[in-house]
């Protein structure tokens, strides 16, 4: 193991851990909003690669195009999933926690389903756009181009979410919401509207990771469920519903997946991201940037 | 002791005996393989469930990884037997022991977590344990074990011509599981459990050893998985880390229990009783070829329940009268 392998397996696992980053950032945000766990998290995901496949499959959209389109739809979907199931799961009267872990539990059950209904079990990729399969050598180091841009785009949209979230009125609101949703009412914001919004946020945001996905990685209907369990890692590491933990715990997550491949088999190469896990919460219950 | 509350405990008891006695005699009646096959499941799950209910219903604490449970009852058996020619009944009584001994050595680091940290270290602990079997060579890693079959009888707990021997098996695993929680209930554990759900603080201030009830639910939990897992391990005579533990094993633990009531104890049989039937039909009738539909309806059948009954099916059979609707405080609330 030279000193250059160990770099090349570094840059590319910091690629993919801003892309952790943001797979799990709209996590993130729901739960520091209200308090809520999103289970069908990585069948967001998977819906937005399987629109990012369509919608190059029928109308020969490169990814990259589609993505502020995938993002806009997820959307939508996440606002309705709110309205339709999560409203009314918040609400309950007996066993709080486990009405909602359960309710969008079902709903990723449910959207598992319908895939593989719709879309059969068939492993799908998008064999040609603009940046499959091609690399890039900056200073010797070659890095693979969807996961560069996918990097960039992870990075633009922190900045963007840091600026929405403290410099417009929708931002305040929700930082205001999270805070103290009993008293946001009494100041005339409708706390639904601004939860709505909330998960409409988290699915776009999650809808751009499944776009550039869709780029490097299989489309199938149960993807979602190996980057989800990722995605609960990353945000417990950061301290659930902390945004920039999310950041900074995706970073941690592709680091330590890059050196777990470098020394234990392909096979167990989750089992370094699991076990930083488990070794962060027993020392800080709360994640890495979690309130005690 | 109130009398209410003795006179419903007694009353449970009958019926379970009434109702493990009319499921005693189905079989007599009842000849088809499939459906026989269908009764060993839903009794399994029934079991199975019904333990889980312990740890994550009346003690409050959610596993989503007590699939590593019934995978250790399960290798445990099928590595004594295969590898040193043990018999099966001790393979079961030493999975059960280590297990409930790992439960409590993860239990140490793992019961100081709350909330949702729990909950994703159950999941994770149990991943990490399925790609660790699926890795080691001994235990026949991704490939698994293939236990020989040597001939119908009790001593091996290996039957290949009739299915009524794990039948009986199953449900009397079924009736332990459940009078063990009604044992339980009425316990000083059952009591703590309780507390701990509803109020840890409040609970430890008033002189209960938080930490150790939930180690002791663990411990009872995750022993009687095991011993579910090695009787799957006999009934289906082969095994590979996938499908002994596998997440979807976690998961078809939980859901009896929450579609029927959790931390009740009717919950877990009742939600049994109504999935696992449902389930295998759907997958043999409908999703037989793989189109989903059975996840289709399983998922949509979760969410509708757990958002029209988030106390459960069990809850329709409540004799208590419901208090009267409070319409002021629901104008309030929304």
């Amino acid at each position: 193991m030279t000193a250059e392998t160990i770099i090349q397996s570094l840059a590319s696992g910091l690629l993919m851990g801003l892309l952790y980053g943001l797979i799990a950032v709209g996590l993130a945000l729901i739960f520091g909003l209200m308090d809520v766990v999103n289970f069908a998290h990585g069948e967001f995901l998977m819906i937005a690669m399987y629109a990012t496949f369509f919608l190059f499959a029928f109308f020969a959209l490169d990814p990259l195009l589609s993505a502020p389109l995938v993002a806009a739809a997820l959307f939508i979907f996440g606002a309705v999933v709110y309205l339709l199931i999560v409203r009314f799961a918040v609400r309950a009267k007996a066993n709080t926690g486990m009405v909602q872990i359960f309710s969008t539990f079902g709903l990723a059950v449910l959207m598992r389903g319908v895939a593989q209904y719709f879309f059969t079990p068939d492993y799908r990729s998008i064999p040609h756009s603009w940046l499959g399969g091609k690399t890039i050598s900056i200073a010797g180091i070659y890095l693979p181009q969807p996961q560069l841009v996918g990097a960039l785009i992870a990075i633009a949209a922190f900045a963007g979410l840091y600026f929405f979230i403290h410099r417009t009125d929708f931002g305040r609101a929700l930082e205001a919401t999270r805070e103290d949703a009993g008293a946001v009412a009494l100041v005339g914001i409708d706390k639904n509207k601004v939860f709505a919004l909330g998960w409409g946020l988290g699915a776009a945001l999650v809808g751009l990771a499944g776009a550039v996905m869709a780029i490097f990685f299989y489309v199938f209907p149960d993807v979602g469920a190996s980057f989800a369990t990722i995605a609960y890692v990353t945000v417990a590491l950061g301290g659930f519903g902390s945004v920039f933990g999310a950041f900074a715990g995706g970073i941690v997550v592709g680091l330590v997946e890059a050196i777990t491949t470098l020394i234990l088999p392909p096979s167990l190469k989750t089992v370094g991201i699991y076990g930083v896990y488990l070794l962060v919460v027993f020392i800080r219950p709360r994640g890495l940037f979690g309130s005690i | 002791m109130d009398k209410a509350f003795i006179q419903r405990r007694r009353r449970d008891l009958v019926v379970a005996a009434f109702l493990a006695a009319i499921a005693a005699a189905v079989p007599l009646f009842v000849k088809d393989v499939y459906v026989q096959n269908i009764m060993v499941l839903t009794l399994m799950y029934a079991a199975l469930s019904q333990s889980w209910n312990i740890l994550s219903g009346y003690c409050g604490q959610i596993s989503l990884g007590h699939a590593l449970y019934f995978g250790l009852g399960a290798y445990t058996t099928a590595i004594l037997f295969t590898k040193f020619g043990v018999l099966p009944w001790f393979g079961m009584l030493a999975g059960g022991l280590i297990s409930a001994l790992i439960a409590m050595a993860l239990g140490y680091p793992c019961f100081r977590l709350g909330g949702h940290y729990f909950v994703i270290a159950t999941i994770v602990i149990a991943e990490i344990t399925l790609l660790l079997f699926q890795n080691w060579d001994w235990a026949g890693a991704a490939l698994g074990i293939d236990i020989p079959v040597r001939r119908d009888s009790w001593l091996t707990f290996q039957f290949t011509r009739s299915k009524l021997p794990y039948f009986y098996f199953a449900l009397a695993l079924a009736c332990v599981a459940w009078f063990v929680t009604w044992w339980l209930e009425d316990s000083k554990w059952g009591y703590w459990w309780r507390a701990v759900k509803d109020n840890p603080v409040a609970a430890e201030s008033l002189g209960v050893d938080v930490f150790n009830s939930k180690m002791g639910a663990a411990a009872v939990s995750a022993f009687l998985v095991a011993i579910g897992g090695s009787f799957y391990a006999q009934f289906v005579s082969y095994i590979d880390p996938e499908s002994v533990m596998g997440f979807q094993f976690s998961l078809l633990m939980a859901l009896p229990a929450v579609l029927g009531g959790i931390g009740t104890l009717w919950g877990p049989m009742l939600g049994a009783v109504i999935l696992i039937p449902l389930t295998e039909l759907t997958r043999s009738y409908i999703g037989g070829s793989g189109r989903g539909v059975d996840l289709i309806v399983y998922g949509g059948l979760i969410i509708a329940i757990s958002l029209a009954r988030p106390q459960g099916l069990v809850s329709l059979f409540s004799r208590k009268p419901k208090p009267a609707a409070q319409p002021a405080r629901e104008a309030v609330a929304s």
